[in-house]
């Protein structure tokens, strides 16, 4: 397959997660649809580092992985405290941080 | 041949994307992330990135998964039915899902204006030329002689961050106190019983050097 179609792939991909994003309201959800965008931007770069035959955007595509992982880890701990502390969760609940 | 792979992978990377977003149970829609990541694992051999696909199977299907499976059977469900708002029948139900709609039309006409009417030839290609060896294009050694040579600073940069979100997600999970009882709650500011600093006052040897031993306060 041309390298065009995993491209439109990615694109599908990275707009189901956007969307997913802004009407969920569970966070758990909301991390997963970001896992979702990410996944996404990893397979269009994978694309494009075979259409050139350079393996930068397969580092570039690792490294994304890492600070997905991070993310995964820091949004989980928010949770579990969240969670800890009896308040809802819910992201249209949790008003506590607006100004 | 690979063709008809691209189509069965491709199908399973959206139909995986689409249960994420409705599945209205938390744990379903983690099930549903598996079966796409394992599918964009396929999607990642087939452009012959060999060390990224294993690495997707390993890290995020299996590792990255497990901590979610283990955060969903935790905290469980939230009392409220999923998506509620999103499929209820009042205005804002149907508000929020025709502005979905929308804004789901409008980013994926934009994405694919710029990812495939970019005018380079090469998209409508089948990529560079490949020839299979031990050390070509996309296999592990490939990656590590450039994440140790032309990457090392990024490469260092990831540990680093590795390391700090660790620490991170100890410190924001780690239980402060003894746990509550069912139908207790914590003291709120200024009640007695109220646990100073509890939530980062984690247990310490005394005499580590800390802010609060230098001012004089608690050790």
């Amino acid at each position: 397959m041309t390298i065009a179609w995993y491209l439109a792939v990615s694109a599908i991909v990275f707009t189901l997660g956007a969307v997913g994003v802004i009407t969920r309201r569970n966070p758990l959800v909301v991390l997963l649809c970001l896992e979702l965008m990410l996944n996404g931007a990893n397979l269009a770069l994978v694309a494009f580092s075979r259409m050139w035959g350079n393996g930068d955007g397969q580092i570039l595509a690792v490294i994304v992985m890492t600070v997905a992982a991070c993310e995964v880890c820091i949004g989980l701990g928010m949770i579990v405290a969240i969670y800890r502390s009896r308040l809802p969760i819910d992201v249209d609940e949790l008003r506590e941080l607006q100004g | 041949m690979s063709s008809v792979l691209f189509f069965i992978a491709a199908t399973g990377v959206i139909a995986g994307a689409i249960g994420v977003v409705t599945l209205r149970s938390p744990f379903y829609s983690v099930l549903a992330l598996v079966g796409h990541l394992i599918s964009l694992a396929v999607l990642f051999l087939l452009l012959r990135a060999e060390f990224v696909a294993a690495i997707q199977v390993v890290v995020y299907a299996g590792a990255v998964m497990v901590l979610y499976v283990f955060v969903v059977a935790y905290v469980g469900d939230s009392g409220e039915p999923m998506g509620a708002r999103l499929h209820g029948p009042g205005p804002l139900g149907s508000g929020l899902r025709k502005g979905g709609a929308v804004l789901a039309g409008c980013l994926l006409t934009e994405l694919l204006i710029a990812l495939l009417g970019t005018g380079l030839k090469a998209v409508s290609g089948y990529g560079a030329g490949y020839a299979p060896g031990p050390r070509t294009f996309g296999t592990a050694a490939y990656i590590g002689e450039l994440l140790l040579t032309r990457f090392l600073l990024a490469f260092e940069v990831a540990s680093m961050l590795l390391l700090i979100a660790a620490v991170g997600g100890v410190v924001l999970a780690a239980r402060a106190g003894r746990p509550l009882a069912i139908g207790e709650r914590r003291a709120g500011p200024g009640e007695p019983g109220e646990e100073v600093g509890a939530p980062l006052d984690l247990p310490r040897p005394p005499g580590t050097g800390t802010m609060a031993e230098t001012v004089g306060g608690r050790s």
